[in-house]
């Protein structure tokens, strides 16, 4: 995205201070990364989830172009829809959220943990088309949604919104580390996050609570609103969710005040017109904090030994059977020898060996 | 050598035995049960529609079989394959004839020729790979009409549904557990029991999961499930729990066993129900014979369970139409699965609807009657190893079991073994094949005749011990009748072991009247009194007391008369069972437990 910067002229000061304002918000592009990782009918809800995080989104302003959105198992044209080709979020069927212009980017057995980091990373192969790669740059703000199982992230970016709506949500955000980062769940560690929306014809929950709060609340966004994340941390309370949910901007830069809902869900480009010409004095101070991108990179070569990414992923399943203890069946084992060579005799022992 | 009962590990064994007694009686009081839990996650709760319309639709189709069935005078095949396919299914036929071993009293048949129809239902976007079978019998006289009627209801309405994701079969099969005996193996293509059929012409991918519907009146009041299979296999429990939900969802009365669950479970009569209704699951898991059409499939690894429509004296009827939408919202929970139905238990027992008790829970109570034999086996090697051998041998002291390098000892130990073993195959086959002799010379019916030769070479074991003895050289040792019984109580423990595995109610019945012989069986014991005891629990009178116990259960007590003819009849079901479905509770009893019941009486008669 070209910045927009060029193609302004600068009246008096004021309108160097305006200008100024103008540019408090350091990104002039929006991404988001909409992941659904669970499979199988009876999850139909995660991928309505995403679908209608999707369709928000695309609503306030983000192009296809710039969204990756990965769906793990395809709702729409399974066997048991009763409603082929549909995927609803509200039951009596009133939303269809698929609809004919969705574009899944990673589907089915394509969405993994390591295609989710290579994507957030960059590390993809040369031959991968520009629709699979997270093209962001300095100044994107990405927002990253994620719904079903768990998995886990560094890349290019501006700031960062990650929302998790699965299970103990908040297990993931309490591992972040990078800065700029602001992070919501639904649930903390130890809850579960619910789903809400259950229909009868289609015989599957369509929502999940959270999800659900959180769209009708983004309903009322319009690409001018200035709701602020303040108003979005109040989404979805412990009475209405059941789960509590939670979030942390410690790790943000700017106060969740004064930042923007549109920030992250739509791609608002500011236009103002003006036939006045501004003459450009100084250069432009950015209003934000400056942002340590430098240190970023020998930053992250510090944290590298403290998360142990390969040891997350590859995490065994816990042992659910119950073995005897080996102290068990070595007694017993002592005891057989203990009777036979009692009835034997020792000196046998050498009949044996 | 003293080798008298040491008086303190007698009390100890009985203790053991009581307590596993108790432990098993404890099993139905409530706090020690569990409440049932839908485990599998891809059925999820009972949240689906059901609209299924058409109750008195598929009362009247009900009525137009009745007749059918009655101016054929068996089972209306045309009228059943037309009907099939203006619903839109694909119809194939299975003829069968099966010639049984003896003529089957109970249901007056004996050379039986029949034909099965089966309409698939193809799943509309789906590839064929799996399947649901919903199956009712074609009974004589006015039995299930109302359930092949609503069979065929159910499938005009599935039919005009596209969310399935499995084909469905709808199968009404004729002579009930025969014909589904020759469905299934045509259509797994195996013959384990002889049977002579046409194959399959159409087939439905893999079976996840069957129901038998059994339904004779057009209103009930309760819906009673049934879930013991062939040699006492159960299905998943997920599939009682399935059933169970829908039943409150819709507000249907449930039972099993046909008994109703109670609230009241710290009164005794509350307690006493609950443990009733256990007993009853019990005795008929342990009898091995499938109680449904549905017992059958359960050797496939398909969970089946058959539905049973109860019509009586309450004010609440529930009508066809509910039945249907039961049914229909069970089979679209069915369709949600992705795999076969594994995540509860194979292995429990139901003191009620709503609760049950695991494998985990229910092993202890025959753990415990398993040591008593343990026990006792390691108390007579002690005993062995420590009397030096002394007579025979003549070598001196050492810590040596005799197991007999002199002749008469080994002889004296493997006669009985051999000769035990020879009367328990004499009992497995002789009856079926001294039938025509013994009806040429006694005034019987063949049936009667292969019961009562059972009984006759049962009650002629008896005289063994008497008559073996004669064909010895030696005399037999202190030492040779110990060396048996431990032999015969290691025997008895692996034997009853597994049996418990496999059907643990067969092997903790057998447990409970063995057990105690076994341990304290020896020659020194007052002869009169032990052989009394010993024939009172012998296996046969085991089975005796247990066709009057159940009838008891069921509420229904009979006389001594009528008991000892449903006893002769018990006998002549389970030899049909063995030789019509595989059913191996009677060569268990004829072939390993009678033999070792018979080591034991050789043991209190050793000289």
């Amino acid at each position: 995205m070209v910045p927009n910067l060029t193609n302004y002229l600068f009246l008096s000061e004021i309108m160097q201070a305006k200008a100024g304002q103008f540019f408090s918000s350091g990104h002039t592009n929006n991404w988001a990364v909409l992941v659904c990782t669970s499979r199988f009918w009876f999850n139909y809800r995660h991928v309505a989830n995403t679908l209608s995080v999707y369709r928000s989104v695309k609503r306030l302003g983000i192009p296809d172009s710039h969204i990756v959105l990965m769906l793990a198992d395809d709702m729409a044209c399974n066997h048991r829809n009763p409603k082929p080709a549909t995927v609803f979020s509200h039951k009596n069927m009133e939303l269809n959220v698929y609809g004919d212009d969705v574009e899944v980017d990673y589907r089915g057995y394509e969405v993994t943990v390591e295609n989710f980091l290579r994507v957030l990373t960059g590390r993809l192969p040369p031959s991968t088309p520009r629709s699979k790669r997270l093209l962001s740059d300095d100044h994107s703000n990405i927002l990253i949604y994620l719904t079903g199982t768990h998995t886990q992230m560094e890349c290019g970016y501006n700031e960062l919104l990650f929302i998790i709506d699965t299970c103990q949500g908040a297990s993931m955000y309490e591992r972040f580390y990078s800065p700029n980062l602001m992070a919501l769940a639904s649930s903390q560690v130890g809850e579960d996050s619910l789903s809400h929306q259950p229909d009868l014809a289609i015989g599957v929950h369509l929502m999940d609570r959270y999800t659900f709060y959180l769209l009708e609340f983004l309903e009322d966004i319009h690409p001018a609103s200035t709701a602020n994340m303040n108003d979005l941390f109040k989404v979805c309370p412990k009475s209405q969710c059941v789960s509590t949910p939670g979030h942390r901007t410690d790790l943000f830069l700017r106060d969740s005040g004064n930042v923007l809902i549109t920030d992250f869900f739509g791609s608002v480009r500011k236009v103002e017109i003006t036939m006045e010409t501004i003459n450009l004095t100084a250069p432009m101070v950015h209003l934000a904090v400056e942002r340590p991108v430098s240190e970023l990179k020998t930053e992250s070569q510090s944290y590298v030994d403290q998360l142990p990414v390969a040891e997350i992923i590859h995490q065994k399943p816990k042992q659910r059977d119950w073995h005897p203890p080996d102290g068990f069946i070595l007694g017993l084992w002592t005891l057989i020898l203990l009777v036979f060579f009692k009835t034997y005799g020792a000196k046998h022992l050498k009949h044996i060996f | 050598p003293c080798h008298l009962q040491d008086p303190a590990s007698i009390s100890h064994l009985v203790m053991c035995y009581l307590a596993g007694v108790a432990w098993f009686m404890g099993l139905a009081f409530e706090p020690f049960t569990l409440r049932t839990y839908m485990s599998e996650n891809a059925m999820g709760s009972t949240m689906v529609e059901e609209r299924f319309p058409a109750g008195e639709r598929a009362l009247a189709t009900g009525r137009e079989f009745a007749a059918h069935k009655k101016k054929v005078g068996g089972m209306p095949v045309d009228w059943l394959v037309k009907t099939m396919q203006s619903r839109g299914l694909e119809v194939f036929t299975q003829s069968f004839t099966r010639k049984l071993p003896f003529p089957d009293e109970n249901k007056e048949r004996y050379m039986v020729r029949g034909t099965n129809v089966y309409g698939i239902l193809r799943a509309p976007r789906a590839p064929r790979t799996e399947a649901l079978v919903l199956s009712a019998p074609c009974s004589e006289g006015n039995n299930n009409n109302q359930a092949v009627g609503l069979l065929l209801g159910l499938a005009q309405y599935f039919r005009s549904q596209i969310h399935w994701a499995k084909d469905i079969i709808f199968l009404v099969n004729e002579h009930d557990l025969i014909g589904m005996q020759a469905w299934l193996e045509g259509y797994h293509h195996t013959n384990t029991t002889g049977g002579d059929w046409s194959p399959l012409q159409g087939r439905g991918g893999s079976i996840q999961a069957a129901l038998s519907l059994e339904l004779s009146s057009d209103v009930i009041t309760s819906l009673d499930l049934v879930l013991e299979g062939l040699n006492g296999q159960l299905p998943n429990l997920d599939l009682a729990n399935l059933f169970y939900a829908f039943c409150q969802k819709i507000g249907v009365l449930c039972t099993i066993q046909g008994k109703l669950q109670r609230n009241d479970w710290d009164t005794t009569s509350g307690y006493s129900h609950a443990a009733q209704t256990m007993m009853l699951m019990v005795l008929k898991q342990a009898s091995g014979r499938p109680w449904g059409d549905h017992g059958l499939f359960l050797r496939y690894h398909i969970e089946a369970a058959s539905i049973r429509g109860i019509n009586s004296f309450r004010q609440y009827k529930t009508d066809t139409t509910t039945i249907g939408r039961l049914l229909e919202g069970m089979y679209r929970k069915l369709n949600n699965l992705l795999e076969r139905l594994h995540q509860s238990y194979f292995f429990y027992l139901m003191p009620s609807l709503s609760r049950f008790v695991s494998i985990g829970y229910y092993m202890p109570a025959f753990g415990l009657l398993a040591v008593i034999l343990l026990l006792r086996a390691l108390d007579l090697w002690v005993q062995l190893g420590a009397s030096p051998p002394g007579t025979e041998d003549g070598v001196a002291g050492g810590v040596q079991v005799s197991y007999g390098p002199s002749s008469p000892g080994v002889l004296s130990i493997l006669t009985p073994v051999v000769i035990s073993h020879m009367t328990g195959v004499a009992l497995y086959t002789l009856p079926i094949l001294s039938q025509e002799m013994a009806v040429q010379h006694f005034p019987v019916s063949e049936t009667e005749a292969v019961v009562l030769t059972a009984i006759a070479i049962y009650t002629a074991g008896l005289a063994l011990p008497h008559n073996t003895h004669r064909l010895l050289q030696g005399e037999g040792t202190e030492e040779g009748w110990r060396v048996l019984k431990l032999v015969a109580l290691l025997y008895l423990a692996v034997l009853l072991g597994c049996t418990a595995l496999i059907n643990f109610s067969l092997g903790f019945i057998l447990a409970l009247s063995l057990v105690p012989i076994a341990a304290f069986i020896t020659p020194h014991t007052p002869k009169a009194l032990s052989a009394a005891i010993m024939v009172l629990l012998s296996p046969g009178c085991t089975l005796l007391y247990c066709v009057f116990v159940f009838q008891e259960l069921q509420e229904t007590p009979v006389s001594l008369q009528d008991g000892w003819m449903l006893f002769l009849s018990v006998i002549s079901q389970g030899i049909l069972d063995h030789a019509l479905y595989g059913s191996l509770v009677y060569p268990l009893l004829a072939l390993l437990i009678y033999p070792c019941w018979l080591l034991l009486w050789n043991i209190l008669f050793w000289k």
